[in-house]
């Protein structure tokens, strides 16, 4: 395998969707030497080197898919890659997640919110193309870019809502805020706001599935439960990202991987602060298959989730997917977002997930115009009331203080009485000392 | 009666563990298991009126442990008289015992299965259990830390074992983010029932990196469960006790109480997390110590006790919360207080006692309370300079001293 010095990727790429990538890597930074170094360019679609397992057929079913236009490709207006339900149910719930992103900004600039609320605009079909194919007993770990991933998986816009306004009926009680987002019923198990720190709890609840199976011999119908871990492109240096991907492929947990590579890490181009920007790469030499998908194409991104999360029901192990993917908001709603170039934005804007997944809806006679309209009137109208609901609701009391800072309160330990601190009737009105 | 004085007697003047267990008058069962197929309910109780404590364990063992208090220890006898072990051995009971109980609990850490543990806690466990319950994971602490957090939260219950406890540095982020913290930012919604356990402290010339004491970096995390196991006997019952808490619990080790031979009851028994245990009752100073201070302690005591000195010994055992029953107790009935530990002076369980003491019982104080703890210094290779970061026995006979005038 050649060793790189420099990051180029040429203009023909047979095999990877990477047309948007090569426009946007530009050879502009002093510490890229001279480019050129040929790219090996093999017959299979993943990378050159050798490899035990089986490589899947995962890279080139993107290809299969690919084109020089976001959509369309290979299916004829006769042939649609989705029905009619399924493409109204992405359509529902990429409308949903914007629409949901576009008033936390207003929200927060009216003041109803605080912190850092970080908005996922262009990023939906990614969300909606993994999570719309899990069931409730699968499991998706996101980073602190996580309120459509928990609108995605299921969790009431209201809840949602209510926990960004701090209230007691949120999805946490209040207590954890935009960046910390839970839901047991839904499976999502977070929310962090230390990006990598969800890797681990990911690979931890696959290996949770794994054991179900095999130890309590406890499965599902279907197979493993499958747990999704989001994270960016920024993660992909961090040390948990390696650690996680070498354990889950050495136990064949049920994980898939997703990179959502939106380029940027605040301000840090990801050109800049990795020394081989093509993160899919990366799953190969840990023995995993890593793919490439154009990450603004719904359907896309949902073709090649099938079969990750196939895979790993299967039991055959982890996959590595990154998403080229945008965001178009800044990377917070305190990001001023001035490093990133307007033509750049523009570029991406033009391939808007919802605008072309429209598109395509109407070009494949799968729903109509208005039949479009009332989706987005309805979703409109959640958002509504999910701000009704969230303004309506009582902040936390002081009594909620210290619940839940243990699920035994026996934690708070033994006062001067004999008796437990928790045993004390005022306990949750006192402070919290142990 | 007589033999409970005589036994009282030899308790004082044997540097052997003994803990006394009787039931706390008026308190609440604490533990589930109550007296279900023979298990014992045992715990450590503050004083009676007789200035005495009634039961050594071992010998006397009262079987119904909830029943009201000061049982005249002649009228209950032992069902079996108990079976010899190490520590690490009944450390690997305890958990065998729980693995056997609850299909869900499961051990992860390095070499902790074909290995049998380095210190070999875990030994036969993977062939008995195995590949997956008892799992050998890569060298990635935070990962595999993080990795047991998210199956406890699917409902597991592993134990993660650091390979010495200063490995899980590593695992901080972890620990303190995930572990402590997210059943609360959850909103109670996701319980974190594991146990991370491995042996820490000063051992024999292993360098500074492998002589870590964690529990003062650990204490501030709120969520956090913190006890510190040393003799046999309470390594068994803190172990069990951990795994069957559903809080995030995170059991001391010392590398040089392993080899500790004692013999534990042979009935299945549980100890309490939150209580201190009364290692050697007494009128003039309270020294409250934990894991292997508490040997140092002992040995002090029989120096101390015949220069004429009366210690009461606890081993405070939670490090996190404190018992503060216990240990307020004893404050009151002598007065003095005086802190071994084996942590760093800045900012140790020490630290913290003292300022719980001074907020829960100033009144009672006749003097300034005082702090024994390991220098501020890596820990040297040289033996020398290393026995001089620990504290000593002379040291604490010297304080004893200096409290008592």
């Amino acid at each position: 395998m050649a060793t790189f010095s420099a990051i180029k990727i040429l203009p023909h790429y047979p095999t990877i969707t990477a047309r948007s990538i090569s426009d946007n890597i530009k050879p502009s930074s002093p510490f890229l030497s001279t480019p050129s170094l040929s790219f090996p360019l093999s017959s299979s679609s993943s990378s050159s080197k050798p490899l035990r397992s089986p490589r899947p057929l995962l890279a080139s079913s993107s290809d299969v898919l690919s084109s020089k236009k976001p959509l369309s490709s290979n299916s004829s207006p006769s042939n649609p890659v989705v029905t009619r339900e399924e493409s109204l149910e992405l359509y529902e719930d990429m409308v949903l997640g914007r629409a949901f992103e576009d008033m936390c900004a207003q929200m927060y600039y009216r003041g109803k919110m605080f912190g850092f609320v970080h908005l996922y605009n262009g990023q939906e079909a990614v969300s909606t193309g993994f999570i719309k194919l899990l069931s409730t007993a699968d499991s998706v770990v996101s980073t602190y870019r996580d309120h459509v991933h928990s609108l995605s998986k299921g969790v009431p816009a209201r809840e949602v809502m209510a926990e960004l306004f701090g209230k007691a009926t949120g999805c946490c009680r209040g207590q954890g805020g935009s960046m910390h987002m839970f839901s047991a019923p839904h499976n999502v198990l977070g929310g962090f706001a230390f990006i990598g720190e969800g890797i681990p709890v990911a690979t931890g609840a696959a290996f949770s599935a794994k054991y179900r199976h095999e130890v309590l011999k406890e499965s599902g119908p279907d197979g493993l439960d499958v747990t999704l871990a989001f994270f960016g492109d920024g993660t992909c240096n961090n040390g948990q990202f390696f650690e996680c991907l070498n354990m889950a492929q050495l136990w064949k947990l049920p994980i898939v991987f997703v990179v959502e590579n939106n380029l940027w890490a605040i301000g840090m181009s990801h050109l800049r602060a990795t020394s081989d920007p093509e993160i899919w790469k990366k799953g190969p030499p840990f023995g995993m298959p890593g793919v490439h998908v154009d990450g603004m194409d719904v359907l896309k991104v949902r073709e090649v989730a099938k079969e990750a999360i196939a895979r790993a029901r299967r039991g055959e192990g982890p996959t590595l997917v990154e998403c080229e993917t945008y965001r178009f908001r800044g990377h917070s709603l305190a990001d001023p977002d001035e490093l990133r170039k307007p033509d750049e934005k523009a570029r991406y804007a033009a391939r808007d997930p919802i605008t072309a997944l429209k598109k395509y809806i109407l070009q494949h006679n799968l729903a109509s115009e208005s039949e479009l309209k009332t989706i987005e009137k309805r979703i409109d109208e959640v958002i509504e009331e999910a701000v009704e609901f969230a303004d309506a609701s009582p902040p936390p009391p002081r009594s909620q203080l210290l619940e839940n800072v243990f699920a035994d309160p026996k934690g708070f330990g033994i006062g001067p009485d004999g008796k437990y601190r928790c045993e004390d009737p005022k306990f949750t009105q006192g402070t919290a000392q142990v | 009666m007589a033999a409970a004085l005589q036994m009282a007697a030899l308790v004082s003047s044997l540097s052997n563990l003994i803990t006394s267990g009787k039931s706390r008058p008026g308190s609440l069962i604490r533990s589930p298991a109550g007296r279900k197929g023979g298990i014992l309910v045992v715990r450590s109780d503050g004083r009676i009126s007789g200035g005495f404590s009634a039961s050594p364990r071992g010998g006397n063992l009262i079987a119904n442990a909830v029943a009201a208090k000061a049982e005249a220890p002649a009228s209950s006898t032992p069902s079996k008289s108990g079976h010899e072990l190490l520590l690490f051995e009944a450390l690997r009971e305890g958990l065998e015992e729980e693995m056997d109980r609850d299909p869900r609990v499961c051990v992860m850490g390095e070499d902790v299965g074909h290995y049998g543990g380095s210190y070999k806690v875990t030994k036969g466990l993977a062939t008995k259990y195995g590949d997956l319950r008892v799992l050998d994971t890569p060298i990635a602490e935070n990962s595999f830390t993080g990795m047991g957090i998210g199956a406890a939260m699917m409902g597991l219950r592993p134990v993660v074992e650091g390979m010495n406890m200063g490995f899980l540095l590593l695992a901080f982020n972890q620990i303190s983010n995930n572990c402590g913290m997210l059943h609360y930012t959850s909103g109670g919604q996701f319980k974190i029932p594991i146990v991370i356990r491995g042996p820490g402290g000063v051992g024999r010339q292993l360098g500074a990196e492998h002589s870590q004491r964690l529990e003062s970096y650990f204490q501030s995390i709120p969520g956090l469960q913190m006890v510190a196991c040393s003799t046999p006997y309470n390594a068994k019952g803190l172990m069990k006790a951990a795994i069957r808490s559903e809080n995030p619990v995170v059991l001391f080790e010392h590398v040089l109480l392993y080899n500790l031979k004692e013999r534990i009851p042979d009935e299945e028994y549980v100890l309490c997390l939150e209580e201190a245990e009364m290692v050697r009752p007494g009128e003039h100073v309270t020294i409250l110590t934990y894991s292997r201070m508490r040997y140092h302690v002992m040995q002090a005591a029989k120096t101390l006790v015949n220069k004429g000195y009366d210690p009461e010994v606890i081993d405070i055992r939670s490090l996190k919360p404190f018992d503060l029953y216990t240990i307020g107790n004893s404050i009151k009935k002598t007065h003095r207080v005086l802190i071994v530990e084996e942590c760093m002076r800045t900012g140790g369980i020490g630290a913290s006692l003292r300022s719980a003491i001074i907020d829960n019982f100033w009144d009672y104080l006749d003097a300034p309370i005082m702090c024994l703890s390991s220098q501020d210094v890596p820990t040297p290779y040289a033996g020398t300079l290393e026995d001089w970061t620990v504290v000593q026995p002379p040291q604490i006979v010297a304080a004893v001293e200096q409290l008592c005038q």
